[in-house]
């Protein structure tokens, strides 16, 4: 079903890269900014591709990258029972064309990117906030931002209102590095072919 | 005071709009929903949902959590339907480990059993609480009898009544205890009869019927564009059951129907909800049947824990139980969207894993979160008394949305 999915697409758009997730099960369009309203809306119009819905679109955060974030879309063909993922990568400051005028659905998609990544979306009339607290400051999901985030708040008895302080932690959140358990010890004698053979894991 | 009239039309009235403020306290919310209705007298002009009052940073921990610790947390988004959460989750993993051929025959189908259930248990509360939220509580009180009935199933078969955690990657958790298949066979004998009785207070209920029919027409363009799944797509009359078109574990193997709305509006998204309970009876009727005995989790140790009994005996095993429980295990680098027909709609789980024991990202899609999203285009026009009706018709749960 991929296989014929992907002569569709490459039929339509030749110049796009695509490729499969999970041994050849899911398909995953590469494209970029220039042009992504129009090719979205190809993707929704062409007779054999059909994709009416946008079900989901999300930011993913490579902080490693020049331009750190990958805008996925993921398409759903309601005629053609058939999906796709639209990826197409973002920079803090290059602006993503919006596709909230093909599908009104993305809208708050876009805007929670916006929130928790800072993807800007050019051409969405609403960039708003959307999941964050009213007047929050930074974007969560960034890979750089701590999990605990850099404000509380509580209610303050004397004030009679609720105040926001900065995040004061009794016990320090602990990440354990199970990529490399024993990298500590590098004093350890006889320990050496360990350092010489290791292959290197991706960092988290 | 001298009111001077003569100069006004008789029964004219200039009225100003104004925005009030519905929520983020209100019962007929459903949680914490804060919308912002501008109003043209008793009439909705706009209204601008403010979601994220819920927002507990989810997607943010899993992140911070080893595959199997993150499994808990899909409990806490729908809280209505905790499993089919998790089943979205487990789904998403197996693929990207690369097991889901593996896992057991018998654990598809306690899967498939305990989503059916679940989607009962869902639909009963939005049924009954949305006729709450139009002025009936007499359902209310009937149907949550039956949920505590089947909440006694999650606890006999996960220890625990909402967050359940029972369906991991690789199967799930435990075996069904003994006498399990006939409980459950023996509530759903009694079970039609209560379908019977709830439609019986509203199907035809001359109130409930004003309060939800033709109020918030969705038609089934809008439904696409908007993103709508699930029994919500189902009333605008289009045939889409992921259950169906994209089956995973053993649906391909359940004869079911997909009831389908002509009209989108409040009446039939409650109507094809009545329908759907009939429909789950069937499935779970057909899995008891199926059903044999068996393993219920991956043989694999490196995935799935071993028994405790071996634990006691096997070194080896002792390691692996070890191993699982500190490190968990290292998924494949990969992505996947996964996605399940959850009571809502399409649940949807994009997870990206780096070959560490932590996703690199989890995006969950919430079904509700799109219909919610819609309700400006649904309540435009209507009263302010119809946007309770709209906002219960939609089955709202802030745990999803706002995750």
């Amino acid at each position: 079903m991929v296989e014929a999915l992907q002569a569709a697409v490459l039929a339509v758009l030749p110049d796009v890269v695509l490729t499969t997730e999970r041994a050849g099960a899911e398909l995953v369009l590469h494209t970029g900014r220039e042009g992504l309203v129009a090719l979205m809306l190809r993707l929704r119009d062409t007779p054999g591709l059909e994709f009416a819905q946008c079900m989901d679109i999300c930011g993913v955060d490579w902080p490693e990258r020049p331009e750190r974030f990958d805008v996925v879309y993921n398409l759903l063909s309601l005629t053609l029972n058939h999906r796709l993922r639209v990826v197409v990568p973002a920079g803090e400051a290059t602006p993503v064309p919006s596709v909230a005028g093909i599908w009104p659905s993305a809208t708050w998609f876009e805007r929670e990117t916006w929130d928790m990544y800072g993807v800007v979306f050019e051409g969405l009339s609403d960039l708003r906030r959307l999941l964050t607290d009213y007047g929050f400051e930074g974007h969560p999901l960034r890979k750089d931002f701590p999990l605990s985030g850099h404000v509380e708040l509580r209610y303050d008895e004397e004030r009679k209102q609720v105040v926001y302080e900065p995040v004061s932690l009794t016990q320090d959140f602990r990440s354990f590095d199970f990529l490399s358990p024993w990298e500590a010890m590098t004093t350890l004698p006889g320990d050496e072919k360990v350092h010489l053979n290791r292959v290197e894991g991706p960092k988290p | 005071m001298s009111i001077t009239t003569t100069n006004l039309a008789p029964n004219k009235v200039q009225v100003d709009s104004h925005t009030i403020n519905f929520g983020p306290q209100h019962p007929a919310a459903h949680g914490v929903l804060r919308l912002i209705l501008e109003m043209q007298g008793e009439i909705v002009e706009r209204a601008d949902p403010h979601i994220g009052l819920l927002h507990r940073g989810t997607e943010k921990l899993i992140e911070y959590k080893t595959y199997l610790q993150a499994l808990p947390y899909f409990d806490r988004l729908d809280y209505v339907s905790p499993m089919c959460m998790e089943h979205a989750f487990a789904l998403g993993t197996e693929r990207l480990l690369g097991i889901e051929k593996d896992i057991p025959e018998r654990a598809q189908y306690i899967r498939v059993l305990f989503s059916e259930i679940t989607r009962i248990l869902n639909h009963l509360l939005n049924i009954t609480t949305y006729a709450l939220d139009c002025g009936a509580i007499t359902p209310a009180l009937w149907g949550f009898e039956q949920r505590e009935h089947l909440l006694e199933m999650y606890e006999q078969v996960s220890g625990s009544h909402y967050h359940a955690n029972y369906f991991r990657p690789g199967g799930v958790a435990k075996d069904l205890p003994a006498g399990m298949e006939t409980r459950i066979a023996a509530w759903c004998e009694q079970f039609p009869a209560f379908i019977e009785k709830l439609e019986g207070l509203l199907t035809d209920n001359r109130i409930f019927k004003q309060r939800t029919v033709d109020i918030g027409i969705m038609t089934a363009e809008q439904a696409i564009e908007w993103g709508f799944s699930g029994p919500c797509l189902r009333a605008s009359g289009l045939p889409w059951d992921l259950r169906r078109t994209q089956p995973y574990d053993v649906y391909d193997r359940m004869e079911f129907d997909i009831p389908v709305g002509r009209h989108g509006d409040c009446y039939d998204r409650y109507l094809v909800r009545i329908a759907e309970m009939r429909q789950s009876l069937r499935i779970i009727d057909q899995c008891l049947k199926q059903m044999k005995p068996g393993p219920v989790k991956v043989l694999d140790n490196k995935i799935a824990p071993p028994s405790r009994g071996t634990m006691k005996r096997s070194m080896e095993a002792l390691i692996h139980h070890f191993k699982l429980y500190t490190e968990g295990y290292h998924v494949p680098a990969g992505a996947t969207y996964s996605v399940v027909e959850a009571p809502k709609g399409e649940f949807g789980v994009y997870l990206v894993a780096d070959g560490t024991n932590k996703p690199y990202r989890c995006k969950i899609r919430a079904p509700g979160y799109a219909h919610l999203q819609a309700m400006e285009v649904l309540s435009k026009g209507h009263m302010l008394a119809d946007a309770v009706a709209i906002i219960g018709s939609l089955d709202i749960v802030f745990g999803e949305i706002d995750r």
